[in-house]
């Protein structure tokens, strides 16, 4: 028997190597065409878009309609965004960045690096 | 001017920074250095559990045109397209590990990758959609809960929001159940019946006993994993029985006692020559499941081929 797992939450399912495939399948690749969008939601009036998921769709029109129905079945959202995937720019290819670098060592930027005495109110 | 050089990081350099955030307990997100070994582990894990809700669409979709009343066709449509929709979400997260979709959904129709063994049982009456509700979709939520937590950020993510939707799957089939325990003996039968054939499938979901799930150490060490199997089995069920006599059903196992010193409760030997069976493709709708699969690839790619000529149109 293969090993199995239960790690894939709807319970269990083998580990083992997968199965090598003879042959390519040979039907069309049309769903790899469609381009990836990244989707954004703002979840109610007074709050930023923010990153739900992403998504395929054939454009731009019918990417909204489908994020409605993954993304906002129960109400989560007043407003989509979508992007394609391709067209965001982004910092660097690691979340640990020495673009942020020069931030780490300016806690002068910070209200807390002064001192106020404690009998000036309101600050 | 030349430009400063920074000196690239090492393999070993990159594997310490990888520890040291799984150490600290952060996430790893998609474009971190990782280890091909996490890497290909999660995107295999990550497209199984979209398989499984994918295919898990079908043996209540089969009762989608025979539900009793409005109100539970409403429900049960929501239901299965809640199961689509986490679907969606997984394979989006597989995807920032560099999955294809398609590739992934070819390699399921293939039988190269696999899905739960618990979408190969058949359901007979509208009480098993009751009891999916609350015993299969009971147990995933013993799953999914502390995958929610997992070590990688878009997976725990869609976990969150998988399981915020699965407490809606678990009430409505409980609930489901208790009306048809006030109505006749032949309903409370088909209850019975139904909670007969999906509870020891339902423990078999939690997978193969800890000394027999080599993978888990790593998955465990890695924070891909939070709990072994039989802890999660456990608290499954711990949790089951009170519900089983709040509901009026039996439990079909004759050794299901609670332990006065654990509090927990014992249960019987599972049958893991069935487990085993049923993985590996001998269960009763193995081959009917992937034939639809199929079907529903196939027949409808004019769709998305017609989707994309469109687009192609408007945008010359």
């Amino acid at each position: 028997m293969s090993e199995t797992t239960a790690e894939g939450g709807h319970g269990a399912v083998p580990t083992g190597p997968e199965i090598p495939s003879g042959a390519e399948p040979t039907r069309a690749n049309t769903r790899r065409d469609w381009p990836l969008y990244e989707v954004f939601v703002r979840g109610k009036r007074g709050l930023n878009h923010v990153h739900v998921g992403s998504l395929h769709a054939p454009d731009d029109e019918m990417a909204v309609h489908a994020a409605r129905d993954v993304f906002t079945r129960r109400n989560e959202g007043v407003s989509i965004w979508v992007v394609q995937a391709k067209d965001i720019t982004a910092s660097s290819p690691d979340e640990k960045d020495p673009m942020f670098a020069p931030a780490g060592d300016k806690v002068y930027r910070h209200p807390t690096f002064y001192e106020i005495p404690e009998n000036v109110p309101h600050m | 001017m030349s430009a400063p050089t920074v000196a690239r990081p090492t393999e070993d350099e990159l594997q310490a920074h990888f520890d040291a955030t799984i150490a600290a307990d952060r996430r790893v997100e998609p474009r971190d250095w990782m280890p091909e070994a996490y890497r290909k582990g999660l995107v295999r894990q990550i497209a199984q559990h979209a398989h499984s809700e994918i295919i898990g669409m079908q043996p209540e979709g089969d009762w989608l045109l025979a539900a009793p009343s409005l109100r539970r066709k409403a429900v049960l449509l929501a239901k299965v397209q809640d199961e689509a929709g986490h679907g969606m979400y997984l394979y989006s997260a597989a995807e920032t590990l560099g999955a294809d979709r398609a590739d992934v959904t070819d390699k399921l129709i293939e039988g190269r990758q696999k899905y739960s063994s618990i979408f190969n049982y058949p359901t007979l009456t509208y009480a098993d959609c009751g009891v999916i509700g609350w015993l299969v979709d009971g147990a995933a939520i013993c799953n999914q809960v502390p995958l929610c937590r997992s070590s990688y950020g878009p997976y725990a993510r869609a976990m969150i929001r998988v399981c915020k939707e699965e407490s809606f799957h678990q009430r409505q089939g409980y609930e489901l159940l208790m009306t048809m325990m006030r109505g006749t003996p032949e309903q409370r039968a088909m209850v019975q019946d139904a909670v007969d054939r999906w509870w020891w499938p339902s423990l078999m979901m939690f997978g193969p006993p800890d000394d027999d799930s080599p993978n888990s150490a790593q998955s465990m060490a890695w924070g891909v994993k939070r709990h072994s199997n039989d802890e999660l089995r456990q608290r499954y069920v711990d949790m089951s029985v009170p519900q089983a006599e709040a509901l009026g059903v039996t439990l079909p196992d004759p050794e299901l006692a609670l332990d006065p010193e654990t509090g927990r409760y014992r249960f019987g030997q599972i049958d893991w020559t069935e487990f085993k069976q049923v993985i590996s493709g001998n269960g009763p709708c193995n081959a009917e499941r992937i034939t639809r699969r199929r079907a529903a690839r196939d027949d409808n790619a004019w769709v998305t081929e017609a989707a994309t000529a469109y687009a192609d149109k408007h945008s010359a």
